[in-house]
């Protein structure tokens, strides 16, 4: 019954979403608002129907139904029922089942509330939402049916995979990672459907700009929740691999950012047209070639679901996408064509091409990264492997000029600036960075790119504080207020930009935590018996004794360990191993310890069975923390940015982003 | 005829300056491509060469984790032959080779630098040098524009 | 019209298809040992005793002529004979799949001068004691390999991995998973009609 349901509900959306595209675009063409309407209804519709089949997959999973193919693969009847339930996105068929009602959800969402904004242009975009839709749903109904019939019924199924139902954070990091992904459909929808319903005006940007920021921000949180899982649980000390799917996860990341700035340049210059419909597009791209690159079992990576046919399917549909949007924007040149200037070299427009030119070189040097390994072993026939030392090489040279152009480009005003101003904004950021940089270098630290992120982010802090500053001060001199009602009102008058900034400040915070904790960390390993102690960096771990317990989905042994200052006890912490009946290994949990300062990190590697004696391996890295509290503060400032609901209007006619206004003070 | 001579000039002027400014860019991209290579001269103690060495080593038996950072019993073994070796005063080149010769080129978290590999580390260099001059010509080009409009 | 452009992103594009669509067919998870070919990397490995203190195994056909498992086992003394070497673990649950074929073969080849030998990986003699009992016995002696060296010598990744020794003392073939009967009669025999090493006894 709740097979029938489920599948059913898949596929009637698989043929409202064909029906709906078809409709829009007739509609749009045959000027007949009748047929749009209906491909609205549609849209709606299935955003219903893959919720009734996504609550049907979570009723089957927690009523234990195994004759469904999906639950008899992740279900268990020892599983908690927490875990049960977001098991509905931790294996390949039910994940896509989930990117259905999430997409579905969007198609809506975009539908309802820029529809007006939208005007001709929706009718294109809601084909576009709706042909993606379909292919989604085709899956679901074809090669990766989540409802399929299981015969004889299994009486129990082995449970979701170990490293999944260990943390929290499972249940946030997946959403927020499909949120930010899918997402950034959205965007590729109103760019690629203004271009068919005859060329960019400026309301595409605006559309494009806003649903960007939108599923950025959850990108963005999905990413450090995703480094924050992964420390917590994986028991390395670390919370970045370079692992071919977290590299999947970043891509998309990159190209947004780069078009979330080059998209400024395009409203105020007119120029980058091109260049922008290229980014939302490739952007779009990346985050099919992630879920591909993780669907397809192409490579073995932490994440990697089982292979099936459903490679060539999202091979196909990457096909048919990069050959439609190679063929809009080619096809559409002359309506591309930019129509502004710029006024000087030194201004924010070029930091904006720098800038775009870093992310995507950073992002064509992860691509290629990742892919290398298939590039040789299709030219060279041998299997080489491009990991951390790699990827740390390349990629922190690139890290630390975006981190310099962080601070740069709010400094630099836009157009031709005076050569007064440009000390007056100037000179502090670069005296933070030299007495950043020559502290660094007196305390004896050595290593050049160290040095480098800490006094680039000492610049940029200097240069983005000093924005929220400076504007604090001119409205204190002239509306006479104190100077916290003066920022609350100045972030208040142009949310957009000073959004920005606060995202900045949260950039700046993880490259700080980042930096810190991989270059200052500190780590020892050792075997202790009861009663014995292990000293690092200012702590020492007293191993107390071993423990054992049965929970119903797996056997967990801990060590319990008190953290002492002197003789005085600051805490315990138990790391564990776990056993499953999965999996052949034990799955580690860490205890950490998080403070400002620094994060103790503690693994258990090996005991004895009569708990005689441990082995540890504890880590000191500083500032973890502040990584996790920065991916908040960028989403704050995403939410910020989107508050401001409608650009303004110049005295002159000419539409500027407020952000323009604000500067012309 | 001297206010084109002056432009001229200037002219030339611009040019080497922008000469110069490439060549500076340049200098600059090749340091910071070889700076951590720089940076990772073989440090003096035995720890931190092991953890040198382990850290470009890759674990068989996770999932793209180096030696270095795996908590595999199999990975504290392999770092374990890594710290004897060293001690017994071969090379971490020879360390490395060692591990390739049982495990293959895949043993190594970064790829040779030799052949076709040079690709992988080449191309995101020719990229953004390639990205430069275009934003120099794009710039130029718009800044310049607007003078021909002026004028 | 930019028919420039588009071929530009073209450029990138395609190659980017061509090469995943390449990938589809590699399987990422098998990596080709460099071994094969190459002299077998020798060895002295403890065997596994059983509680009473004689080796598991040396009531099996793999044991020697004497009928008693040496204590010590040396890939060196073995020159001459095919040897089957077989990484294992009480924990790893594809062992079990090969555990019978394994068995079978081994007292099938009991009178020909094939060698066969277990090599316990990341585990505990007290734990391959309680598998091997559970499992019905082995019919070979297995080795003990407690800091992994041997594991690590012969580039490991995982268990189980079987490496087919030839007579000349080379690693003739690696096989990764749990083997089945028809491969390793059809390993063995190969190996077996392979011309004996001038040098060999």
């Amino acid at each position: 019954m709740t097979r029938l349901l489920g599948l059913s509900a898949c596929a009637v959306a698989l043929a409202l979403a064909v029906f709906g595209a078809a409709a829009a675009v007739m509609g749009a063409r045959l000027r007949r608002p009748e047929l749009v309407r209906s491909a609205i209804a549609a849209a709606y519709a299935n955003f219903a129907l893959l919720l009734v089949a996504n609550l049907a997959m979570v009723y089957a999973l927690v009523t234990r139904d195994f004759s469904i193919s999906y639950v008899a693969q992740v279900g268990s009847r020892a599983t908690p029922l927490f875990y049960t339930i977001i098991s509905l996105w931790g294996a390949l068929d039910g994940s896509i089942l989930f990117w259905g009602l999430v997409l579905s959800g969007y198609t809506a969402l975009a539908v309802r509330w820029s529809r007006a904004e939208a005007g001709a242009v929706l009718p294109y975009a809601l084909a576009i939402l709706l042909a993606v839709g379909s292919f989604f749903y085709l899956l679901l109904v074809g090669p990766a049916n989540p409802f399929g019939r299981m015969f004889p019924v299994p009486v129990d199924g082995p449970g979701p995979n170990p490293l999944l139902q260990n943390h929290l954070l499972m249940a946030i990091h997946p959403p927020l990672l499909y949120l930010g992904y899918v997402g950034m459909t959205v965007p590729f929808a109103f760019a690629t459907g203004a271009l068919l319903a005859g060329g960019l005006d400026d309301r595409w940007i605006r559309l494009t700009r806003r649903w960007t920021l939108t599923a950025w921000g959850f990108l963005s949180l999905a990413i450090i929740a995703g480094m924050w899982w992964s420390y917590e649980v994986l028991g390395w000390g670390g919370y970045w691999a370079w692992d071919p799917v977290e590299n999947a996860s970043f891509m998309p990341w990159l190209t947004a950012t780069a078009f979330l700035h080059s998209a400024m340049v395009e409203e105020r210059r007119g120029l980058l047209r091109v260049w922008n419909v290229s980014l939302v597009v490739a952007t779009f791209v990346l985050t099919i070639l992630g879920t591909f690159l993780t669907r397809s079992g192409i490579l073995s990576s932490v994440h990697a679901f089982t292979q099936g046919t459903i490679g060539f399917f999202f091979l196909a549909f990457i096909a048919v996408v990069l050959l439609f949007s190679l063929a809009l924007v080619a096809g559409r040149s002359t309506e591309l064509r930019g129509t502004g200037r710029l006024e000087g070299v030194v201004s924010r427009d070029t930091a904006f091409l720098l800038n775009n030119l870093l992310f995507t070189a950073f992002t064509f040097t992860v691509l290629l990264g990742t892919l290398f390994p298939l590039a040789a072993e299709a030219v060279r026939g041998v299997k080489v492997s491009v990991g951390a030392p790699f990827f740390n090489r390349m990629t922190i040279p690139l890290c630390a000029a975006l981190l310099f152009l962080v601070g740069v480009g709010p400094a630099l005003p836009w157009g031709r600036p005076e050569r007064q101003l440009l000390r007056r904004k100037f000179v502090p950021p670069f005296l933070a960075l030299g007495l950043v940089a020559g502290t660094l270098l007196a305390l004896g630290v050595r290593a050049p790119f160290t040095v480098a992120a800490f006094a680039f982010a000492g610049f940029a802090l200097t240069a983005n504080l000093g924005e929220f500053a400076d504007g604090t001060r001119a409205r204190r001199r002239a509306h006479g207020e104190a100077p916290p009602r003066a920022l609350v009102r100045l972030v208040r008058s142009n949310p957009r930009r000073y959004g920005g900034y606060l995202a900045h400040l949260g950039v700046l915070l993880i490259a700080l935590g980042i930096t810190a904790s991989s270059s200052f960390r500190t780590e020892r390993q050792a075997t202790l018996r009861p009663g014995q102690t292990l000293a690092i960096a200012g702590h020492v771990l007293r191993f107390e004794r071993l423990w054992a317990r049965q929970e119903p989905q797996r056997f967990v042994v801990a060590a319990d360990l008190t953290v002492l200052r002197g003789s005085t006890s600051l805490g315990r912490l138990d790391p564990r191993l776990n056993y499953y009946a999965a999996s052949a290994e034990p799955v580690a949990t860490p205890a950490v310890r998080s403070r400002a300062r620094a994060d103790l990190y503690v693994t258990l590697l090996a005991f004895e069975q009569d708990g005689s004696s441990a082995t540890f391996h504890a880590y000191v890295q500083p500032l973890v923390i502040w990584i996790w509290l920065g991916g908040a503060v960028i989403a704050a400032g995403a939410l910020l940015a989107l508050s401001q609901r409608r650009e303004r209007r110049s005295p002159g006619g000419e539409r500027l982003p407020a952000a323009a206004q604000a500067e012309a003070r | 005829m001297s206010g084109a001579g002056a432009a001229a000039r200037k002219a030339r002027a611009a040019r080497s300056r922008r000469r110069r400014v490439v060549r500076l860019a340049l200098l600059a991209l090749t340091g910071l491509i070889s700076a951590p290579a720089a940076a990772q001269d073989t440090p003096p103690d035995l720890e931190a060469r092991t953890r040198l060495v382990a850290s470009q080593l890759r674990c068989p038996v996770c999932q793209g984790l180096s030696i270095q950072d795996s908590p595999s019993e199999l990975a504290q073994e392999m770092k374990q032959v890594v710290r004897a070796q060293l001690a017994a005063g071969r090379t971490p080149d020879e360390v490395k080779a060692y591990f390739v010769a049982r495990y293959g080129e895949w043993i190594l978290l970064e790829p040779e630098p030799r052949g076709f590999n040079l690709a992988v580390y080449l191309l995101p260099v020719l990229a953004l040098l390639a990205g430069l001059a275009v934003v120099g010509v794009v710039v130029r080009r718009w800044t310049r524009s607007g003078d021909v409009a002026q004028a | 019209m930019n028919w420039q452009r588009a071929l530009v992103a073209a450029s990138v594009a395609v190659p980017v298809l061509v090469l995943l669509r390449i990938g589809l067919e590699l399987d990422p998870r098998a990596i080709p040992s460099p071994l094969p070919g190459r002299p077998a990397p020798g060895f002295a490995l403890a065997t596994l005793e059983d509680d009473v203190g004689g080796a598991v195994g040396r009531e099996g056909a793999g044991a020697p002529a004497s009928g008693r498992a040496p204590d010590t086992v040396r890939l060196s003394t073995l020159r001459g004979d095919v040897v089957v070497l077989n990484f294992w673990a009480s924990w790893c649950l594809a062992c079990r799949d090969e555990h019978e074929p394994l068995s079978a073969t081994a007292r099938a080849y009991a009178d020909e001068s094939v060698r066969f030998f277990g090599v316990l990986y990341n585990d505990t003699p007290d734990n391959a004691r309680r598998w091997i009992r559970a499992m019905g016995g082995q019919s070979y002696p297995t080795l003990l390999d407690p800091d992994a060296r041997t594991a690590i010598e012969y580039g490991l990744y995982g268990v189980p991995e079987t490496f087919f020794i030839a007579r000349d003392g080379r690693v003739a073939y690696k096989h990764v998973g749990p083997v089945t009967e028809a491969l390793l009669v059809e390993r063995i025999e190969t190996l077996l009609v392979a011309p004996q090493p001038p040098g060999g006894p």
